[in-house]
């Protein structure tokens, strides 16, 4: 064991998959330049000098170069491809969603798209195009995988798993989270760091994790605002709130199984997504209680979510944008209300 | 590349009768702006006083002075991540600039725009597009209009030469090369695309070169010579005007900062970094001014002097401008 970032353990998991599969290769902008960053935080530094062959500097050529992954994933092929930050996701659009999507359906099921797309995202005061939380966009794309990664074991874990899987993974980051060092590091930046074992292991691509287990309320929240929540609850304790924390983790499957789980135990259910509230995973997740398990609900969901704006630069109203500790709070004493 | 100064001599008099003394030391005094200013502001970010993050452009101030100097009052510009040196060239006021930095209501974006997405529309500015390439096929659209309406306006859209292997430049380039649209491309090669060196990603010789297949002009100019820039633009421009199309301007110039505020720039060989940093282009302009009996070194420094009072005096009026208030989270998003 030992305590890794999650820029860490993501290197380590790339690294250990490529060792064990001639197939893995990571491709994005920034990345195996000598005296470089790694791609734009970290995770891929140092990975050409194991892997000459198999780290492909790109372009700024997101349609180009996330095409060309998918046509090498049809070709046999596991790419891992990194886009330095989300929003550029919207370039490479109609590659993931018209052809890496839709691919295996459309062939009749003799096409596999074995594909890892890695995306950072959130507010970092860097104004609206470099700042979205962009899951939303991507969760109602059948025949894709979306997972969101809040900490260092998890990160290995869900790389691993989506390496290894048959289908087109978006595998969500949060720059807050990473814990990249020395130039790289990110003010702002929340610990994510975890114990992570040194021999190999995954996590599946389609679970939620219970992070603290309570019995008045579920929040279900992931990456960023997973550790938001857990904070929220620790402050909700002290007053003799119980709160459980669900990382929801993978948004697309949802795991209604464990989230259920608790609803049926806690009967009161709050949603924290650092989006946009409208067309929010959150609208989402609350449509599927309804149908999974609407009648043990003793109250209206919750929504803790920013306002329906872009992302705005000036500290003080990104920080007024982003759901925070104090929201998220206040969020759980609306659901308990009588 | 030649330079003026290299074979000054019986064109300086050619020079003199072309530019007016004025202009000359206007374009000298626009470069220092820009190139005060990014030092100012970079010792505010290491200071920890101005919050995000800044794409800086020293060493590149004579492409966006000699491009914005070669428009006229009603010309647009597009712009990118990296556009302080764009904005006030385009006469963006330091304070407008400064103030947004800082995140300020009374910044040219009242704070919702940063320094990636710095602009102003009265001064004939889009906001930076921080999506490379993003901007390219947005100009072109600018001057479909101006077309569509027999408008004499001409939009110059900056990128730099990481935007060229985008899909945009394509798509963009190739709308207003079969419509004849009024845009004159300006490819800031500086080099380097974030941590990657131009040559990793691009066959290409010169970028310039890549007008032929869209059948449009190019041209290479060098980059750090702020009146061979400001020539090609007016050449471009004027074509643009007369409706002979667009025209894509390759300037040669040099990132002599790291890519961010963050990026230690370690990739860049000393030796070539070395050879850009002696190719500075205000010393260069500084000597053909001097050599040219325009200006006596002396009142070069005044300039320098002046410019850095009067950007110290707006530091202090930022540091106490107005922050948006809460509500303003809200406005602004519909019209
Ligand atoms: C579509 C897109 N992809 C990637 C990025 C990240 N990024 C920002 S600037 C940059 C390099 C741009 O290089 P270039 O176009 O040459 O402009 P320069 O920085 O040299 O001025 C990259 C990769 C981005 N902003 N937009």
């Amino acid at each position: 064991m030992r305590r890794l970032s999650i820029a860490e353990a993501l290197r380590e998991g790339i690294a250990e998959e490529m060792r064990r599969d001639p197939a893995v290769f990571c491709l994005g902008e920034d990345i195996a330049v000598p005296g470089g960053w790694g791609g734009a935080f970290t995770v891929t530094l140092g990975l050409e000098t194991e892997f000459p062959d198999r780290m492909l500097n790109t372009p700024i050529a997101e349609l180009g170069f996330f095409g060309a992954a998918v046509g090498a994933a049809v070709a046999g092929m596991r790419p891992i491809a990194d886009v330095q930050y989300g929003d550029f996701l919207f370039l490479a659009m109609d590659q993931i969603v018209n052809n890496a999507a839709k691919l295996r359906y459309m062939s009749g099921g003799t096409i596999a798209v074995p594909l890892v797309m890695r995306a950072p995202i959130g507010a970092t005061g860097r104004g609206s195009q470099h700042a979205q939380s962009m899951e939303r966009y991507f969760t109602g794309v059948p025949g894709l995988k979306v997972v969101a990664v809040s900490n260092a074991y998890d990160a290995k874990g869900v790389l691993k798993s989506a390496v290894r899987d048959d289908n087109p993974v978006l595998m969500f980051e949060h720059k807050l989270l990473y814990g990249s060092k020395g130039a790289r590091i990110e003010p702002g930046a929340v610990d994510a760091t975890s114990d992570v074992p040194d021999g190999d292991y995954t996590v599946p691509l389609d679970r939620a994790a219970v992070r603290r287990e309570g019995a008045h309320v579920t929040v279900l929240a992931w990456l960023l605002m997973a550790h938001f929540a857990a904070q929220a609850a620790e402050q909700l304790a002290a007053e003799g709130i119980d709160v459980e924390v669900i990382d929801v983790r993978s948004l697309s499957p949802i795991d209604y199984e464990t989230i259920g789980a608790s609803v049926r135990k806690t009967g009161r259910v709050v949603i924290v997504e650092e989006g946009p509230r409208v067309g929010g995973v959150s609208a989402e997740i609350a449509a599927g209680l309804m149908e999974h398990c609407g009648e043990s609900l003793l109250a209206p969901v919750v929504r803790v979510a920013s306002p329906d704006v872009p992302v705005p630069f000036t500290p003080i109203l990104e920080n007024a944008y982003r759901p925070d500790v104090p929201r998220i709070v206040e969020g759980v004493r609306r659901v308990l209300r009588p | 590349m030649p330079h003026p100064t290299e074979s000054l001599g019986e064109h300086a008099q050619h020079l003199l009768d072309r530019y007016p003394a004025p202009f000359l030391l206007g374009l000298y005094e626009r470069m220092v702006v820009i190139r005060e200013f990014e030092e100012g502001v970079k010792f505010l970010f290491l200071e920890g006083s101005m919050p995000g993050t800044i794409h800086q452009c020293q060493g590149q101030e004579a492409t966006a002075v000699g491009v914005c100097s070669a428009l006229e009052e009603g010309d647009f510009i597009t712009s990118t991540f990296r556009g302080h040196g764009h904005a006030l060239a385009k006469g963006l006021s330091v304070e407008s600039l400064l103030f947004e930095l800082f995140g300020a209501s009374t910044g040219c974006c009242k704070g919702k725009g940063g320094s990636m997405h710095v602009g102003d529309m009265d001064k004939g500015m889009v906001p930076g597009i921080a999506i490379v390439g993003g901007g390219i096929p947005l100009a072109a659209g600018m001057a479909l209009a101006y077309k569509m309406r027999k408008e004499p306006r001409v939009v110059a859209c900056f990128f730099g030469d990481g935007a060229v292997a985008e899909g945009a430049f394509h798509e963009g380039v190739n709308l207003a090369a079969i419509w004849d649209l009024p845009v004159v491309f300006v490819c800031e090669n500086n080099l380097y695309g974030a941590s990657t060196r131009v040559d990793l990603v691009m066959r290409n010789e010169r970028i310039a070169e890549r007008a032929a297949t869209y059948g449009i002009r190019g041209q290479t100019v060098d980059g750090n010579d702020v009146l061979a820039v400001h020539q090609a633009t007016l050449t471009a421009v004027d074509e643009c005007r007369h409706g002979k199309g667009p025209v894509l301007l390759e300037l040669l110039t040099y990132r002599r900062t790291g890519h961010s505020r963050r990026d230690p720039c370690h990739y860049q060989p000393q030796d070539e970094r070395d050879t850009w940093l002696q190719r500075d282009p205000i010393d260069r302009f500084g000597g053909l001014l001097i050599e040219l009996g325009v200006a006596a070194a002396g009142a070069l420094d005044q300039i320098r002097a002046d410019v850095q009072t009067r950007f110290q005096d707006a530091v202090v009026e930022a540091r106490h401008q107005p922050l948006p208030t809460l509500a303003d989270l809200t406005t602004d998003v519909l019209a």
